[in-house]
Formats: structure tokens, sequence, C-alpha cells
């Protein structure tokens, strides 16, 4: 009977499908509508009850501390996409086109991930004493005299948040927009240049063009690895700034349960939307 | 007579460190003719060819195209236009932007360019598929554009990096005699690089084989095939057998050895049955191996099976000494 039931072709795919299907179920799907159910609950100052209310919704939509932050929180990702995407484009193309050996590409390749054998953290505190106030970039700067007092805006700020969101993220840019630019048929480039076309111009018409999906990629990775942080703003900005995702870690700490999956359930919906708008632009199924 | 648009060699030199790949060629090519380069792999035919086209550095001599000194010039400036191996099709462009594609980088406004193109995929019969991307074409079709996008830059010479290869042996056959029939059409020079003898013969005006870096002989192509100077270029032409013979080495043309009741002595190897003709392979006493070709009729008359002692003759007049 059984042996019978196995070789039927569907039930065999379903049987084949279903370790993956459980996983996805436990550990995706399960915890998302856990907080969707959540985020309709109730709260008060020293209790959470379940309810199907739209209070935390309300309570989020008519504040105008929301929009602020969400526009924050896209800021960061706009300015740290388009800082990483041109560093991590000119790093790839460096790599893709002007390293001829194999063997010279893969080294330079694995030394740009080199840094992320260290935590996130440490890189990230790392930046500390040398923007803060008495660190080491304002010392040099204060004795090469550049400048006459220390630079405030170097630590603790939008920059210093940025300048670590790029430092992290740059190679999420970097490996994806590499893969696609290593898969372009060196012959097209010579096709370009018998075809009349100078650097700029094989720039902008064949290897941008060919390195869409790969550049797509990286911009999703970024988008959504930015607008899902809180540590790095906490720690970079000395808790001066704030994103989406301190909210809910703020609302979280305060046990407003309810509320942090409101905002969570925001949260999501919006990277959803941006990365549907991102998917409409450019077909990155070839690429998986 | 030297005409316009002739393309010639000088001293043309190409090393990669220490090792030459072409060295020291000299060749004047007679405009509008169909030149096919032949040789083995790594004979330096290809990268003679990248060299005239400037996708590859000259070490030393130079390439005159026209009267003008053209080697130190970017390809698009030479005068000539390269297909290359895979086609190298633009993948994101459709077939009409492909063809278009050297127009657009020269500034040309869309309509005009588009308009061109138009009539190039008409010269090559691809109107109809204009609007496809490259992925949605058969290899006979995409060959057909890059013909198009090389042509559509109007050279003096195209260059075309071993065209058919990529293609099955039926469409091979039909391709090049659609690359002869442009090339006739259009009148410029085609130079063509190929390991295939019989595609050579078949296509060539005028045949080069390089070996080693070097031209082994350059001719009409029935020059070389009937009049190998070397013992390389006769075997590689095929349809020869090398002898050795105490004036030195000669050639024999397989169709010209019969087997006779006098002459060298030879054992049968291996008998194939080819239609028309049957092939006899055979070897002599100081290890030779000689090809017959008898007409099918005049072997089934006598066969010979394997290991039959034989002998050879032929007319002494068609023997071909060698020049090396």
């Amino acid at each position: 009977m059984a042996a019978h039931f196995l070789k039927n072709r569907h039930m065999l795919g379903w049987v084949q499908a279903t370790p993956l299907t459980l996983v996805l179920l436990a550990f995706l799907i399960a915890p998302i509508v856990m907080i969707v159910i959540v985020s309709f609950w109730g709260a008060t100052e020293f209790s959470i009850y379940p309810a199907f209310q739209f209070d935390n919704y309300e309570f989020l939509f008519s504040s105008p501390v929301t929009y602020r932050v969400f526009g924050n929180t896209l800021k960061y990702a706009l300015i740290t996409w388009a800082l990483t995407l041109v560093i991590g484009f000119t790093v790839a193309y460096y790599l893709a086109f002007h390293i001829r050996s194999q063997t010279m590409q893969i080294a330079l390749f694995l030394l740009c991930t080199i840094p992320f054998w260290t935590s996130n953290i440490i890189r990230m505190i790392s930046w500390i004493p040398f923007l803060g106030r008495n660190g080491i970039a304002n010392q040099t700067l204060i004795s090469w005299g550049v400048i006459d007092e220390p630079l405030e805006w170097l630590l603790y700020s939008d920059f210093s948040v940025i300048l670590a969101f790029v430092h992290l993220y740059t190679l999420f840019m970097v490996v994806p927009i590499f893969n696609t630019m290593m898969r372009i048929d060196r012959s097209l480039l010579e096709a370009a240049r018998d075809n009349g076309a100078n650097g700029l111009q094989t720039l902008m018409h064949v290897i941008i063009p060919l390195t869409k999906p790969g550049i797509m990629i990286g911009t999703i990775f970024v988008v959504t690895l930015v607008m899902g942080d809180f540590i790095t703003v906490r720690f970079m900005s000395g808790s001066q700034r704030a994103n989406v995702g301190r909210l809910i870690s703020n609302d979280i700490g305060l046990l407003q349960y309810p509320s942090a999956a409101a905002t969570a359930v925001v949260l999501l919906g919006t990277v959803l939307i941006v990365i549907a708008i991102l998917l409409r632009f450019v077909n990155i199924r070839k690429e998986l | 007579m030297r005409t316009g648009y002739d393309l010639e060699l000088v001293h043309l030199t190409k090393r990669y460190g220490d090792t030459v790949a072409v060295r020291d060629l000299n060749h004047v090519f007679s405009p509008g003719s169909y030149v096919c380069f032949l040789g083995p792999s790594g004979c330096g035919k290809s990268s003679t060819l990248r060299m005239i086209a400037g996708h590859e550095e000259i070490s030393e001599g130079s390439i005159l195209l026209d009267g003008q000194d053209v080697s130190r010039l970017p390809p698009a400036q030479r005068g000539t236009a390269m297909m290359f191996q895979n086609y190298a099709l633009f993948p994101h462009l459709s077939v009409r932007d492909n063809v278009a594609f050297s127009l657009r980088m020269k500034g040309v406004d869309k309509d005009t360019r588009h308009k061109r193109a138009n009539e190039l995929l008409d010269l090559v019969d691809m109107t109809h598929l204009a609007d496809r991307l490259p992925a949605q074409l058969s290899g006979g079709q995409q060959q057909r554009v890059a013909l198009a996008r090389a042509l559509v830059t109007e050279p003096k010479v195209l260059l075309l990096d071993e065209p058919l290869s990529a293609l099955d042996p039926f469409l091979r056959i039909r391709m090049r005699s659609e690359l002869k029939k442009l090339q006739r059409e259009l009148g410029i020079t085609f130079i063509h690089v190929t390991h295939g003898q019989d595609e050579a013969l078949a296509l060539a005006d005028e045949i080069v084989v390089m070996n080693n870096a070097v031209i082994e002989q350059a001719g009409p192509a029935r020059e070389v095939w009937a009049q190998p100077d070397t013992e390389f270029v006769a075997r590689f032409i095929g349809g020869h057998n090398v002898i050795a013979l105490p004036g030195g080495k000669a050639t024999i043309r397989s169709d010209a050895v019969t087997i006779a009741p006098e002459g060298l002595p030879a054992t049968v190897i291996a008998v194939e049955y080819q239609g028309a003709s049957v092939a006899v392979s055979t070897r002599t006493e100081t290890g030779d191996d000689v090809l017959a070709l008898l007409p099918e009729e005049q072997f089934f008359a006598a066969p010979n099976t394997p290991g039959e002692s034989v002998r050879l003759a032929w007319d002494e007049r068609r023997l071909h000494h060698l020049r090396a």
C-alpha cells in the first residue's frame, strides 16, 4: 500500500516538498501570522489582552512621530543605497574587468570579505574611538591644521550612522554585482569596441544594462538590512537618532508588544512595497 | 596591381612574453577577395585576425589598409569590422538595436539608424525577426544578425573568426554558401579564419595556410591544394599522400594512386566504402601510410582485403615534389 502510494507521481512531489514547507511554515509563516495577530491586541500600562481592535494602528498612523521615524528610516536606506551602489559597483567593476588573473581576482575578493570575520557590533564600535570628539580623526585634522576645534558631527550624528551602514553593507552590493559582471561575455566588450563604443559608452550601453540584475539583488539586500536595523542607529547616533527598528525595540523594552507588532507589520509592508517596486524594474529571475 | 582597399601586413609580429604567436608576417591581400586563414589551433591565425581587427596589440610591424597605416588606430577607425566566433550579440538589445549599435555610438538619431538597420536586416533576410532578442534566435539567425551588425559600419574588410564553428554541419554548409554570396555582392574583402580545410577550399579565392606562427603557403585555393609547398600543407589540406622517395619527399593525390601488378609494395590496412569511391589505406615497407582512393567500380572488379599485399602505382607526371 505504502509503496503504491509513493509511486504516484503527484504524491511523491508533495512528499519531497514537505520538509521545506514545514520549515518555512514553522519559522517564517507562523511568526509573521503571530505578529499580525498580536498587532490587533490591546494593552494597558501593566497588561496585554487578546482582542481584535485597531487601536495600535490608529495610534501609529495618527502620531507625527511615526511619519518622522519612517521618513528617517527611508532617508537612511536611500543614502546608504546610493553610497553602497557607487562604491560596490566600482569595486566589482575593478575586480571583474581590470584584474586579469583569476587567482588575483579570488585573492582580492577574499580580501573584501575579511572584515566579515568579525561581528557587526565590533566593527561598528571600532568607529567610536576614531570619530569621537578627541578621536583619531579629530586629533589628526587638528594637528594638520585643517580645523581649529573638534568636529562635532563626526560621531553621534546621521553622518556616523550612514558611515557605519556603508561600512557594514557595501559587501552585500559588491558580491552580487561582481557575480553578474563575471558572467558577462568578454567578447561583448570587444564587440562594443569594434562598433565604435568608447569606454564610457561601453559602460553605459553594455555593462550597466547587463549588470542590472546584480545591482537589483544588492539593492534588495542593502535596503532590507538598513530598514530593519536598530542597533547601528542606536550605537552610532548615541541614541540621538531614531528609525523604525528603534521604535519597535523601545516598545518591546516597555513590554508594549501589541504596539511593537503593529509597527513591525507596517515596516514589513513598507519593505515589501519597496521590493515590489524594485522588481517592477528588473527581472532578477534568471540570476537565481 | 595595387588598387584601393587593399590590405597589407608588414613584418607583423605578436609576442606573449617569450612565446611568439605570430612571426614576421608579410602579405598583401588582393582587394575584394575571399581569403581564408587556415591552420591548426594555436598556429597564430586568430591572433593575426585580432591584430588586423585591432583587438590585439601589435608587438612589431604594421598593418596597412587602403594605403594608410592603421596599426595604432582603434578598431572602429580602421575600416575593418569583426564577426566574433560566438557572434557576441548584445543579449539585452533587440536584433534591430544590435545592428544599429554602432550608429547609436556615433550619435545617429533613432529614425535614421533604425532605417539603416532595417536595410541591413533586409540584406541578410532577417527583417521579420527585427524585434526579437538574440536569445530567441537560432544559431544561423544569430549569425546573420552578427553579419548585419558588422556590415552596418560599411567596412572595407570584414573579419570572421571561425564563423561557422558554432553551427551544426547542415547549417554550416548552408551558411558558407550565403557568406560567399554576400561577399560577391558586397565586393569587399572577407578574411575568414578556420581550421577546416573543406571550408577553406569551398569558400576561398585565396588560402593562407599558417603553422607555428608563420605562413606556410599562400595562394589561390586550387594552387594550394594541387601544389602544396611543404609536407605540412600537403597533410593539412588533405587528399594527398606524402611519400619519401630517393629524390626527397613528394606528394601524390589519393585519387591518382592505383593498385597495379607492378609498383611500390604495400600492405592493405583498411578498406572503407565511401559511395562513389573506396578508400584503401595501405602502409609501404618504409612505413609511409598511403591512401588510394579508387573508383567504386574499379575496386569491386578486383576487391582487396585488409592484410593483403598489394603494389601501388601512379603516373609519374602526377607526382609533386615538395620544397621542404
